[in-house]
């Protein structure tokens, strides 16, 4: 078991310093004092090898796609490719300013319409923007898009948006951001958009619906073409959420199910690293029709209704993208999607002769849901400790308790740059598991026991906020 | 075997043998002919990862590489310390996804954790969340944070960067709440028309210190006014400004924010960066997007968590707090480790050196024929400057140098000044639009 790290505030040294900026070859500027602050700066004082200590210990109790498997479902936490870490360092890229003469930035212009163009034909849309920083932020970008189009056709009482009950949080949440009413659309037990309770939400208020293809059960919506008519004939748009997109990337495109908007994961999809929760992006795509609501930039004298973000978008993650694409080129585009529904469709198999249960018990695309309900019942065991359990095993847990509509759920992702070996390894963790489950149900419920900490106490978190380090009064 | 996906032909078949499946295309059953691509999507064949690597740099070499950068305006050429490189690439922060596990998540919490300490320091407020997407969405989502019933009205100062001002307005657009400016006044926000437009429906003011001209605010004047009135106060803040500027505390915030960029974050032409948001004790239910708590596990170990998720839209959907998910973690690590690396004494050196430099430059141009300062309020690294030539002839001037000027304005020009501008170098300038100017 390794030793806490102590916050980098407890181990500073007043007087230990690393003096690496030069004092200034000018004379100081005399600011008045009402204009200087009265407060201490109480930063840490470290040394340069306590600094990089310090981070190497923090990694360590870290777990990266590096470190090993990492099956989260819903994330694509597929292998980042470290040829485009190399591309988004570039000194010509790192040290562009978003404000130089256009003539000064031709090589970082060209970067974002080729990626543009790159993304229209990949996803069967007419224009893009880069700007939005990441997923949830691209939604919000689509739905203005779709609330500014409604108004400029004087259709503004269009107020409400449906979401399936399935969909990711950020679906509601961006839907309300953009000023509408969230009416769920409930599932069929096949976990497939219930289409007689679609057609019965269908009216003139309906601005759109948002919808992933295949959804977060891991499941391809085959009635999509009637869907998009039904919503487009009641006078609404087609949102369709890209986060799945991995599943049919090269195989079907969102533009051709009848999607008039989209955004795109560039952080899941497109193999750009997540960072520790981001930076990610996520580039809107639309038909024709809503190319002249797409966001503008202030600061370059553009004017437009809408802009989301300042300068660009997320450059440098726009650029590893775009090397991405250019590596896999159109023809294995589709290799990523065929690989990544036979890696899931197979740990599902494997994890079904384990013994597991399957929400679904039909083919897969990307991901799939195992439903624990059962062993709740009869061993008390939860998805929570399956997936803690998962941790003394040396992999990364799944996804647990998404989507809200299966109980107990354990959501596995593979993705399509995990080998054979790995995925049998983790098909026979989960057999461990199981034997585990059956054995010595007690234990699971305070595993892990190998990690760094055990469980922590969340309540205590949330009732007694300690939410940043203080000195000792 | 294809591009990063490692299976052998051999394994594929046998993969989909234990399927009992005939080929890939059998996984697909579910996706209806009438959707499929009939050939592969149009784009160019894929290339090798060396030719890859080749025609990126052929695209990064077509950008110009200035020596010397005099452009400022939200997006802030400073020394990076390569220490910051060096944490920045290690793959356990890199490649990991949001912290949700925690047990195998400790480092990338303690990182937040103390990302949100150096926040609250910088900006003597009680509270900072993980970090969202930039300065000009942090301005947004604080203007959210303040509306309450029949007060949902933003006033932002005109002097607020362009992009933060349209952003602002954009979320007031999506939920249907007014924005109203506050005009400029030689170069600050007018605080007598602010005065006149503090109503009962106002919920909160925006003030950005420094100003988009460089100009510094009497943020404690405009404030008091405000808080008078009832108002919320949200103050926009450049960090390294803040390390010797009166913190958000010492002028009566109740909300500071915004970007990260100038604390080690490449321009990489605009992006990525952090915004950052940290408000008082009394709006901490408010904050949107994550935050990392301390706590214990069972045997009572420090133990790190994402707390406060009731505010948050994977538990909340449509009544959530922001519908913000993943934000720009990496990039708050490397602000963090930034802050860390150089310390009190080398964050408020930077401060002074950018200070120092900024005047002595202005008063270089101040020597020459027609250039003066526009403005007449103190300023902290940028300042804008009338020029007796079209700002675009200074500029193209400078280019045939390899420096990068300030940002053109209508008859003038928004200078800015870092560490990494020597007084050599400043004095060279100052010729070079001397000469620019007479001609």
């Amino acid at each position: 078991m390794s030793e806490a790290v102590l916050l980098s505030y407890e181990k500073s040294v007043p007087g230990r310093r690393s003096e690496v900026i030069p004092k200034p070859d000018v004379p100081a500027y005399a600011l008045p004092e009402a204009l200087r602050r009265k407060t201490p700066l109480l930063l840490p004082e470290l040394s340069e090898v306590d600094v990089d200590r310090h981070y190497t210990e923090l990694a360590h109790r870290a777990y990266g796609v590096n470190c090993g498997f990492y099956p989260l479902g819903s994330c694509t936490m597929k292998y980042n490719p470290a040829v485009n870490e190399a591309v988004a360092a570039l000194p010509g890229f790192a040290q562009a300013h978003p404000l130089a003469p256009a003539h000064a930035v031709a090589g970082c212009r060209a970067v974002m319409e080729e990626l543009s163009e790159s993304l229209c034909r990949i996803a069967g849309m007419d224009a893009f923007t880069l700007q939005p920083a990441a997923g949830a932020h691209g939604e919000l970008t689509g739905m203005l898009c779709v609330r500014a189009y409604h108004e400029s056709r004087g259709d503004a009482a269009r107020k409400t948006m449906l979401v399936p009950d399935s969909a990711h949080g950020t679906n509601p949440a961006s839907a309300a951001m953009a000023g509408f009413t969230v009416v769920n659309v409930p599932s069929r037990a096949d976990g497939c958009v219930d289409l007689d309770a679609l057609s019965a939400l269908l009216d003139d208020g309906v601005a759109g619906m948002m919808m992933t293809n295949p959804n977060t059960l891991g499941l391809f919506e085959k009635d999509i073409l009637k869907i998009s008519r039904m919503v487009h004939a009641s006078g609404g748009l087609m949102y369709y959420d890209g986060a799945n997109l991995n599943a049919i990337l090269g195989l079907a495109r969102p533009g051709d199910m009848g999607f008039d908007v989209t955004h795109l994961n560039l952080h899941k999809t497109f193999s750009t690293p997540h960072g520790g929760g981001g930076p990610g992006s996520g580039p809107v795509g639309v038909k024709a029709l809503l190319a002249p609501f797409l966001p503008t930039v202030a600061s370059l004298g553009e004017t437009g209704p809408l802009q989301v973000k300042a300068f660009h978008g997320n450059f440098a993650t726009l650029a590893r993208a775009l090397a991405y694409i250019k590596t896999l080129g159109g023809d294995h585009l589709r290799d990523v999607a065929h690989h990544a529904v036979l890696n899931a469709n197979y740990l599902m198999a494997r994890l079904k002769a384990a013994g597991y249960t399957p929400a679904f018990d039909r083919p897969c695309m990307h991901e799939f849901v195992l439903t624990l309900e059962h062993e709740r019942e009869t061993t008390g065991v939860s998805a929570l400790d399956v997936a803690k359990t998962v941790i003394d095993y040396g992999m990364h847990p799944p996804t647990m308790y998404f989507p809200l509509i299966v109980h107990e759920a354990l959501m596995f992702e593979p993705t399509e740059t995990e080998t054979r070996e790995t995925l049998d390894r983790a098909a026979q963790v989960m057999a461990a598991i199981r034997a585990d489950l059956e054995r010595d149900p007690e234990a699971m419920h305070t595993a892990p026991h190998s990690a760094v900490i055990g469980r922590p106490d969340e309540v205590r978190a949330a009732r007694t906020p300690v939410l940043r380090w203080k000195p000792e009064p | 075997m294809s591009r990063y996906v490692p299976h052998t032909p051999a394994e594929t078949r046998a993969m989909l043998d234990e399927l009992g499946l005939a080929d890939v295309g059998g996984l697909f059953a579910d996706v209806p002919e009438s959707v499929r691509l009939t050939g592969p999507v149009d784009l160019p064949r894929g290339l090798s990862q060396m030719e890859t690597l080749r025609d990126m740099e052929a695209l990064a070499e077509r950008n110009t590489r200035y020596r010397l950068t005099l452009r400022g305006a939200g997006c802030y050429d400073h020394w990076i310390p390569p220490m910051v490189n060096r944490v920045a690439c290690k793959e356990e922060f890199l490649t990991a996804y949001t912290p949700y596990q925690a047990e195998l998540s400790q480092g990338v919490l303690q990182a937040i954790f103390e990302y949100q300490t150096l926040v609250c320091v910088l900006t003597g407020m009680d509270v900072s969340n993980a970090g969202v997407y930039d300065g000009a969405s942090a301005a947004a989502e604080s203007a959210v944070m303040c509306r309450e019933r029949g007060r949902a009205v933003t006033l932002v100062s005109a002097c607020a960067h362009p992009d933060t001002v349209a952003v602002m307005r954009t979320y007031c657009y999506g939920t249907g709440d007014e924005l109203r400016l506050i005009p400029e006044k030689d170069g600050r926000t007018d605080a007598a028309a602010l005065a006149a437009m503090l109503a009962p429906d106002v919920a909160a003011v925006y003030v950005q210190q420094p100003n988009f001209y460089g100009q510094l605010e009497d943020v404690t004047g405009l404030f008091a006014a405000a808080k008078a009135a009832g108002v919320k106060c949200i103050l926009g803040v450049n960090p390294t400004a803040q390390a010797i500027l009166p913190d958000g505390r010492e002028v009566g915030a109740d909300i500071v924010c915004g970007d990260l960029q100038p604390f080690g974050i490449a321009m990489a032409f605009g992006g990525p960066s952090s915004g950052f948001m940290a408000c008082t004790a009394a709006l901490v239910r408010r904050l949107p997007g994550r935050i990392a708590g301390q706590t214990v596990d069972a045997q009572g170990r420090r133990a790190f968590v994402l707390t406060l998720q009731a505010r948050e839209q994977h538990i909340r959907r449509e009544k959530a707090s922001s519908n913000i998910c993943s934000n720009q973690a990496h990039c708050a690590l490397i602000a963090s480790v930034y802050a860390t690396y150089l310390g009190p004494d080398g964050v408020t050196a930077v401060a002074e050196s950018c200070l120092a430099k900024a005047h002595a430059f202005a008063a270089m141009l101040c020597d020459i024929p027609g250039v003066r300062l526009r403005h007449t309020g103190e300023f902290f690294h940028e300042f804008v400057t009338d020029l007796p030539v079209p700002p675009e002839k200074v500029q193209a001037a400078l280019e045939a140098t390899g420096v990068l000027s300030g940002l053109p304005l209508p008859g003038g020009m928004l200078w800015c000044v870092t560490e990494k501008a020597g007084r050599e170098d400043l004095l060279r300038v100052a010729q070079t639009v001397r000469e620019a100017c007479a001609q």
